[in-house]
């Protein structure tokens, strides 16, 4: 085996951020790992350099867990997707990210990888990182300087990077959970399980007077260099009831407002299209038409 | 570092770094090459062990993550026949149904589908195929080894 | 729930020891065959592939690679900070013997030469060997080639440089032009089909051991030990002694462990002579799909003729496949492909041209069904696009056309026997309910239209958004080599009593999952009248056995499950000749201790009345030909393009099933091969470099992307085989793509004319891309 990365194995959240600090002063910044899922490929050093330091979080039990605190409900960075579909709490409060974590790899993945995980990989292609944009979560993070809360619109700065300094770590996600709100979650992904995305769309709405929406937010992956959202749209759909015509001037501003790109994976002309149907898809079935 | 588990029932103890993958300290240090590679990336499964209950792939595992915890491998998997030495009801409907053909995804499958049935899984079809679906097999086309699983499910 | 039928209209001729009798129906398992013989060791982990093998002192061996399409490569330098005296680095200095790769042509090097072009990205240029990973993956990027560009070729019609071309036709152009000017409707389509990745679980594997007397050893994953062991007399300057190739478990091949073994084999033989040390060369997932062989990408154009009622009159058909940068065995899937490639319809005009060439890309090579399912797919979608023409059903075409006894090949091949392409026809048909499912999806494209429904711009959506569709495809495949190929071969088999009483089949045929190791055995007891756990099957070794020929071209059970049938025949009339006529099964043990040991080798006899004369290419180019029929439920996605294939009813016509699991086995994984093929298996290139070059990129079916696979195994027994089996391994993936192709036509009403048929490209043909087909010709058709 190729030259494993030293790892310190840190018990609890203070020690972890002490040898986050000290690996960082030192110019080693230490990666952390959590179920292994995106960082542990890298390791055989045959796809891409391994690290160079590791951080090992599976003793700090402090980012476990899944709560409701303050009428948000409250996932620490090492619940896995397993743990989320096996949660009542989330069953309960947010289906759409237990349907989410259904389509990510298959059994082996979601055992073993994490919503913090998945954060802090920040591919555009994260497949729950719309819902987290679509329903206002924030993310908390933390290290020796402090822990700050940072709205998950603002947390992808980048393909591929992060709002996380180097000496921070992620701790939790709190998902905001006003009365009332929908959400909804497509992934149209390469096969049927084991799948890495072409487009995801998440779409959450409060129902005003009439019917009519409000409170709109329309996140997607997979059709940039970070999960984004579709201002443009949204501005169609707040404050219009879903109809056939709302709907076809939604997915035409949206259309208009995305510029995937061509990958290994799909067309940009595809996702440009197939993420406008969606939502006109997801239009159709809340106007019921 | 060192690192103590249970592997199979038995204590297992190896001076590794702490990042080596579970599926290296298998089947380098332990011996236990039942475990396949495949990919290297968590792709194909041909790796997957049960760690605490659960189905994961070796090759994403880091052996300091499995410090006190218990391995099942698919050497482990005759300890539940009746004869040591034997095959378990598993392995045995994989034989009757021709649910392996060139092997190589077999210890993996297994592994999952153990895994599957340890948790009460029930017997329908999709929901079989969805246990597995981490488990890329090139030779069957699958059908043998759902009828495989259905058939232990079923005897259950 | 597998069923299997007879074809009662077929005389079992001299299957005389068929294992189960033709005429019989069963459903349901056989509960006195027996288990996959291998299956325990593989169930519990004990048997041991070739990376499982404990090899005290091996080093590891790993390939340096260049990194563009087409060069010359100037010099190759070791970066001169590194100690490179505890690495061995070997070059094509290194080579004892000739720098080449044996196959057909010897035009592909083991390593480019100081000085040499480099033909395709990712051609070995350098090996390194090292006593640990740590350092080889450290000195890997320390070796740099110096090298000067070259044009690079990536399109097969822009080649100069031919591989293999062929023209099979029926008579004069003129006569064929006639027939076009007779036709009612002449069509023409031009279909495509892209790379293919074999995907065996198990990466190639080598471990190469420096033997007694200047020899080496190999140990490892393949299909066939005797290509690497002429390969290793030829690089390595050997006698046949010193050369020896041991196979190990292997964990699939579908032909992509055919030739390209011995490139591994080779590698890590200079290596370990230079090392005079073991050396292992084992492929990680990444290389093995940047380096090895796939299917070869094709353009296949057809130019059709028929009268209303939907006889063919004319075939004009072109092929071009893309070879790759070296031959490796491009003649013989062009071969066959170009065979193959008016479907299994009999047509009185017909002109096949067919040509590979080279492009500066990996090398295409073998894979399961070798040319015809490129052709066929071409074929099919051809006819059905016929019958849509002419308003006909695509059953109906293929019940008017489908070959039968007596009709003719475009070879001149008389099938004189074991045709049962209506045969799986009828039954595809009958256990899909084909015509009643098609009229349902007729019915509601239908409503869809009525409704005013139909998306009038390309990013609305309609009410509904699964379209249901079936499709059927028929297909056959000619059993063992072509043409006179099993003649040169000249293979033997051999059955031996030893002289401690043991009973050992000793042939060459690899065990890759198909189940040699459990059907020989079987046929052989069945012959000789002993229990099938009394024979053993020797390991694949060439100090030991035979050369009986490559485990390739569905041959395995026919040709040399034929041999070992004779072979025991044989043995059974001796013992029992010099035992006073008593069984073999009472008396082998007592003669073998009298007598000691005796050995059957029985080398292959041609077929009786089977000619082919390879310069005119007119002749019985296959003894027999296995037959095929599918047909394909699928759900597509109309949002988003998403095919989904929920059932497929797959009715193979194997000659005689020997053993009804396995076989089952060789349709339903071939099948979903197919669909994989069909669906999603596509590899983009971009400079000559595969793009798809990890798991995660490219994609196979997981358990969830599989239909559900429901197989008839038919049996019209050949005549000239003992047991009248004709091979079961490639059929299945002539036939399937075509039959999901249609499927998503008959879900969506667009044609999909080049393979993989994604999901882009579903949307863009159902949104008006024009079809690269088209109607033409006198009298279309009303």
């Amino acid at each position: 085996m190729p030259a494993e990365p030293p790892i310190d194995l840190p018990g609890h959240l203070f020690e972890a951020y002490e040898l986050l600090a000290t690996a960082n002063a030192a110019g080693t910044p230490a990666v952390p790992i959590a179920g292994g899922t995106d960082v542990m490929v890298q390791i055989t050093g045959e796809l891409r350099e391994p690290p160079l330091r590791m951080l090992d979080l599976s003793r700090v039990e402090a980012l476990r867990g899944i709560a409701i605190e303050d009428g948000r409900l409250v996932l620490g960075a090492r619940t896995t997707y397993t743990e989320i579909r096996r949660s009542a709490l989330c069953r309960e409060h947010l289906p759409v990210l237990v349907e989410a974590a259904a389509t990510i790899g298959a059994s082996q993945i979601q055992n073993r990888g994490t919503i913090g995980g998945n954060l802090a990989n920040a591919s555009p292609a994260g497949d729950t990182l719309p819902i987290l944009l679509a329903t206002d979560a924030t993310i908390l993070v933390g290290g020796q300087r402090g822990e700050r809360e940072i709205p998950a619109i603002e947390f992808f700065t980048g393909y591929r990077e992060t709002a996380l300094a180097p000496d921070e770590l992620i701790l939790q996600v709190g998902f905001p959970l006003p009365k009332g709100r929908e959400v909804r979650f497509r992934k149209v992904g390469t096969r049927r399980a084991q799948a890495i995305s072409k487009v995801v769309v998440a779409l959450a709405w409060q129902e005003g007077a009439g019917g009519t929406w409000r409170d709109v937010r329309l996140a997607l992956g997979s059709v940039a260099a970070t999960p984004i959202r579709a201002r443009g749209t949204e501005g169609i759909l707040e404050g219009a009831l879903p109809t056939p015509e709302v709907a076809d001037r939604a997915a035409e501003t949206l259309a208009g407002e995305l510029s995937p790109i061509d990958d290994v994976r799909s067309t940009a002309e595809y996702r440009r299209v197939v993420a406008a149907r969606v939502v006109h898809r997801l239009l159709r079935e809340a106007g019921g038409w | 570092m060192s690192f103590r588990f249970l592997v199979n029932g038995a204590p297992a103890e190896v001076e590794v770094p702490g990042m080596r993958r579970l599926l290296d300290v298998l089947r380098e240090d332990l011996g236990l090459t039942g475990t396949k590679e495949g990919c290297g990336e968590g792709e194909c499964g041909a790796c997957s062990v049960i760690l605490d209950g659960q189905v994961v792939d070796a090759c994403l595992v880091p052996i300091c993550q499995v410090d006190g915890r218990i391995v099942r491998t698919v050497e482990g998997l005759s300890l539940a026949a009746r004869h040591r030495g034997e095959l378990d009801a598993l392995q045995e409907s994989f034989l009757e149904h021709g649910a392996a053909q060139c092997g190589i995804c077999t210890p993996g499958m297994l592994m999952a589908a153990r895994a599957y049935l340890d948790a009460g899984g029930p017997s329908d079809e999709g929901a079989v195929r969805e246990a597995i679906a981490g488990n890329l097999c090139r030779c069957t086309g699958y059908t043998k080894i759902v009828e495989a699983i259905q058939a232990v499910i079923h005897v259950d | 729930m597998p069923t299997r039928t007879a074809t009662p209209a077929i005389e079992p001729g001299a299957a005389s020891a068929l294992l189960v009798q033709p005429g019989t129906v069963t459903t349901g398992r056989a509960s006195t065959l027996p288990l996959r013989r291998e299956g325990p060791a593989k169930l519990t982990g004990a048997a041991k592939y070739t990376d499982d093998l404990v090899v005290p002192g091996a080093w590891y061996g790993l390939t340096i690679r260049s990194t563009e399409a087409h060069a010359r490569l100037l010099a190759i330098e070791p970066d001169p900070d590194v100690d490179w005296s505890t690495v061995v680095v070997a070059t094509a200095a290194d080579i004892p013997g000739e720098n080449i790769v044996s196959l057909i042509k010897d035009d592909q090097p083991l390593l480019v030469p100081v000085g040499g072009e480099i033909q395709h990205h990712a051609e070995p240029v350098a090996l390194l060997a090292a006593p640990d990973r740590e350092t080889l993956r450290a000195l890997k990027g320390r070796i740099r080639l110096v090298t000067e560009p070259l044009p690079p070729v990536f399109d097969p019609e822009q080649s100069e440089h031919p591989f293999a071309h062929y023209e099979i036709r029926t008579g004069e152009d003129a006569a064929l032009e006639a027939a076009f000017a007779s036709a009612d409707l002449v069509l023409e389509g031009e279909y495509r089909v892209g790379h293919q990745e074999q995907l065996y679980i198990e990466n190639q594997a080598m471990i190469a051991v420096p033997g007694e007397a200047g020899g080496v050893v190999i140990h490892g994953s393949m299909q066939c030990p005797y290509y690497i062991h002429e390969a290793m007399q030829r690089a390595l300057g050997m006698n046949a002694i010193q050369a020896r190739v041991i196979q190990e478990e292997t964990g699939g091949g579908f032909g992509g462990k055919e030739e390209y073994p011995s490139m591994v084999a080779l590698h890590a033989a200079v290596l370990a002579l230079k090392c005079r040390r073991p050396v292992r060369m084992i492929y990680d997932r990444h290389e093995d799909l940047v380096a090895t062989t796939k299917r070869h990408p094709a353009v296949v154009r057809h130019r059709t003729g028929v009268r209303r009622d939907g006889t063919l009159v004319a075939q004009d058909i072109e092929v071009v496949m893309d070879g790759g940068a070296y031959c490796t065995l491009t003649p013989v899937v062009l071969s066959r492909g170009a065979i193959h490639a008016g479907g299994p319809y009999r047509c009185p005009n017909v002109r096949i041209r067919a040509t590979a060439t080279r492009t500066n890309t990996p090398p295409n090579g073998a894979f399961r069904g070798f040319g015809a399912p490129q052709t066929e797919f071409a074929a099919e979608t051809q006819l059905n696009r016929i019958a849509e023409a002419l308003g006909l059903s695509p059953a109906e075409i293929r019940r008017r056309n489908a070959y039968r006894v007596g009709d003719v090949t475009p070879t001149g091949q008389v099938l004189n026997e074991s045709v049962a392409a209506e045969e799986v026809l009828r039954l595809a048909l009958e256990t899909s309910g084909f015509e009643a499912a098609r009229a349902e999806t007729l019915r509601r494209a239908r409503e869809r239209e009525g409704s005013g429904t139909i998306p009038s711009g390309a990013l609305r959506t309609t009410p509904q958004r699964i379209a249901g569709g079936v499709g059927l495809a028929l297909a056959w495949h000619g059993a063992g080599f072509t043409g006179s190929g099993e003649v040169h071969l000249a293979s033997v088999a051999s059955v031996e009593l030893s002289a401690d009483g043991r009973i050992r089949v000793l042939t060459a045929q690899t065990e890759m999952g198909q189940g040699t190791k459990t059907i020989f055995p079987l046929m052989v007891a069945a012959e000789l009248g002993v229990a099938v756990e009394d024979v053993e099957y020797a390991g694949q070794d060439t100090a030991e056995v035979p050369n009986s020929g490559p485990t390739v071209a569905s041959r395995t059970a026919m040709v040399v499950g034929g041999l070992c049938i004779q072979a025991a025949r044989r043995l059974k009339t001796e013992v029992e000749g010099r035992n006073g006529g008593r069984p073999f099964a009472e008396v082998h043990a007592a003669d073998a201790a009298e007598h000691g040991a005796t050995r059957i080798d029985q080398r292959f006899e041609p077929y009786p009345g089977v000619g082919f004369d390879d310069d005119t290419y007119r002749g019985d180019a296959y003894p027999a030909y296995g037959w095929a029929a599918a047909v394909a439920s699928v759900d597509v996605d109309l949002d988003t393009g998403e095919v989904a294939v929920h059932d497929v009813v797959a009715v193979d016509d194997v000659g005689s099933v020997i053993h009804q699991v396995l076989c089952e086995g060789q349709v339903e994984g071939g099948t979903l091969q197919a669909v994989g093929y069909a669906t999603i298996e596509e590899i983009k290139l971009r400079d000559g470099r595969y793009l798809n070059d990890r798991l995660a990129t490219y994609l196979i079916p997981t358990a969830l992307d599989a239909p559900r696979i429901h197989t008839i195994l038919v049996e019209a027994p050949y005549s000239g085989s003992p047991h009248g089996a004709k091979g079961v391994g490639e059929l299945p993936m002539d036939v399937g793509a075509p039959a999901v192709v249609a499927a998503i036509h008959d879900a969506v009403g667009a044609w999909i004319t080049e393979l993989p048929a994604t999901p882009e490209r579903i949307l863009a043909a159902m949104h008006g891309t024009p079809s690269s087909g088209r109607a033409v010709g006198p009298g279309r058709a009303a």
